[in-house]
């Protein structure tokens, strides 16, 4: 079988040799070395681990906080995207560059700024506390980490759909009667619509998996705060090698579910940017 | 169609394509207000938590031998995972947009597979294969080699979280580009190496290099994957990264904020660098311009 249709270039051959062997080197081989080692437990043993109540309340808050943080930012990172894609103000690009943060800044650093703004004495946990609302070291700690993560997914994934959006369409809606909600709710928000979901689901996978921004606001208490990559962490503390692999295992699955859901949104908003 | 004709022609009033004044000033302030409280008010803490103490007391924390050992053990993991990744990308891309194969779908989203684990499980996966009760553990036990808690193992766990940054830029900038270019110079006798060099190169330099300081950003800044790899042997096995969550932990908050805002400074530059390829891309040819955020990753 030819692997390869006939193409005058050169160089198939040993780039194709090389990403094949070094992806399998560092990425496959240990990801199946992974899953190989989950398999030493029985299949009751990995059951029992991966249901243990203190799993389950992990499952719960990773899967719950990463939601709510990836809701937060629809709604946020859309009206951010749209201020800056429609209107002018002062310091806008500096604005637009600093959306950026949290993709390029490192999550340790994330996670004690976060810690430190949020505290009960922090800059903005002090102006919070008297309403008694408490964000650091409670479930909305993990998911103001959360939604801090996944902003600049939301939003760089709508705005250039928003750019893209002729304003002939709006003007053609208001001219055949509809009004500014109606544009809205019938015209925008339908074209930006898979961009939004494409951006719920990259912000959500990037949750999931979260360490370093989350485990400073956290407190990490058992059954509490505690996410699901540091129950991991706490079994290899624990030389349980076996039971961290089976957690992974159930993370690894979950993941890879998204990376296959987000591929399928990235080809369902490009054709309808191309049937538009 | 005589309907839509009647409604144009009874409702002279404006079109209604903006918002009042009012309204944008609204939606302008809660978007800011939003980005302050999430991002803005973070990274002022940072600044300032540095400098409580004092200009003397930031640079202190800073020429720290401790901290001096993170800031050159950071440098040599980059300098191995950068170039590595590089290398791996521009053959990645090459092979996946100049060549039609069976299965690159699916090599595509294997490339992406780092991207979506868990930095905690980029690091487990070491510990399982090199950890002291890993696959070869005993093996490397009985030879004296260290890869878990020593440089060998912080430079794969970063290798493995920063694998696909570079492909995933230059994979779609070369596919848009097509390859009419190579084969026109290839017709004309152009070895595989001056192709690369003379034709290909030039058109994806500023998308290489914003693959490439991303892929440096990530390798200098990653915490999960080498914290769980490294064993924080202080002065030793200690990144940037892991040497400020251990001020943090003894309460050395200024010292702590004031190895960070170094990170931060990464950041800044990297932001920089990537707005200065967007306008690059966007002032040369409108279509080429690299996917709008690497942030998709």
């Amino acid at each position: 079988m030819r692997l390869q249709r006939r193409s005058s270039l050169p160089g198939f051959g040993i780039t194709m040799g090389f990403t094949l062997a070094y992806l399998g080197l560092i990425v496959l081989a240990p990801i199946c070395l992974l899953v190989l080692k989950s398999t030493s437990l029985t299949w009751e043993q990995f059951w029992q681990t991966v249901t243990a109540p203190r799993a389950l309340a992990s499952y719960r808050l990773s899967l719950g906080a990463s939601f709510a943080g990836a809701a937060i930012n629809v709604v946020f990172g859309f009206l951010v995207a749209w201020v800056l894609v429609r209107y002018e103000f002062p310091g806008k690009r500096i604005v637009d560059a600093l959306v950026d943060i949290p993709f390029a800044l490192p999550t340790a650093v994330a996670g004690i700024a976060l810690t430190t703004a949020y505290a009960p004495t922090g800059w903005i946990g002090r102006a919070l506390d008297p309403l008694g609302i408490h964000v650091a070291f409670t479930p909305l700690g993990v998911t103001v980490a959360l939604a801090f993560i996944g902003l600049p997914f939301v939003v760089r994934t709508v705005q250039p759909v928003l750019s893209d959006l002729e304003p002939e369409f709006e003007e053609a809606a208001a001219s055949l009667g509809a009004g500014r909600r109606q544009t809205f709710l019938r015209v925008i928000l339908p074209t930006v619509f898979p961009a939004l979901v494409t951006g719920f689901a990259l912000a959500f996978a990037r949750a999931i998996g979260e360490y370093g921004s989350v485990v400073f606001i956290s407190g990490n208490m058992p059954m509490k705060t505690e996410i699901t990559p540091l129950v991991i962490v706490t079994k290899l503390e624990q030389y349980d090698y076996a039971g961290a692999a089976a957690i992974a295992v159930v993370m690894l699955v979950v993941s890879f579910a998204l990376l296959v859901c987000i591929q399928a949104l990235h080809s369902w908003t490009r054709r309808r940017q191309g049937a538009a | 169609m005589s309907a839509t004709a009647t409604i144009v022609a009874e409702s002279p009033r404006r079109l209604a394509v903006g918002e009042p004044a009012l309204v944008r000033r609204l939606l302008i302030g809660i978007a800011l207000g939003f980005l302050a409280l999430f991002v803005f008010v973070p990274v002022a803490v940072v600044f300032a938590y540095a400098l409580e103490k004092g200009f003397e007391a930031y640079v202190q924390a800073l020429v720290d031998a401790d901290a001096l050992a993170a800031v050159k053990l950071t440098v040599i993991t980059a300098l191995i995972a950068v170039p590595l990744n590089t290398l791996f990308g521009l053959a990645a891309s090459w092979a996946i947009a100049k060549f039609d194969f069976f299965g690159k779908q699916l090599l595509i989203t294997l490339i992406d597979l780092p991207l979506t684990v868990s930095p905690v499980i980029s690091g487990l996966v070491f510990i399982l294969a090199f950890g002291a009760r890993g696959l070869f553990g005993p093996w490397l036990q009985a030879h004296d080699v260290k890869i878990v808690f020593a440089l060998p193992g912080i430079v794969l766990a970063t290798v493995f979280v920063t694998f696909p940054f570079v492909a995933r830029e230059l994979i779609p900038l070369m596919q848009s580009q097509g390859k009419d270019e190579e084969e026109a110079a290839r017709s004309l006798g152009a070895s595989g190496w001056q192709i690369f060099r003379r034709v290909t190169l030039p058109k994806i330099r500023w998308g290489l290099l914003y693959g490439m300081i991303l892929l440096n950003a990530r390798a200098m800044g990653e915490f999960g994957a080498v914290s769980v790899v490294s064993g924080h042997i202080r002065g030793l096995t200690n990144t940037i990264p892991l040497h400020v969550e251990i001020l943090y932990n003894e309460y050395q908050f200024a010292a702590a904020f004031a190895v960070a805002s170094l990170l931060v400074l990464l950041a800044f530059v990297t932001i920089g660098v990537k707005h200065l390829v967007e306008r690059r891309y966007r002032s040369r040819s409108p279509d080429h311009g690299p996917a709008p955020g690497g942030a998709k990753s």
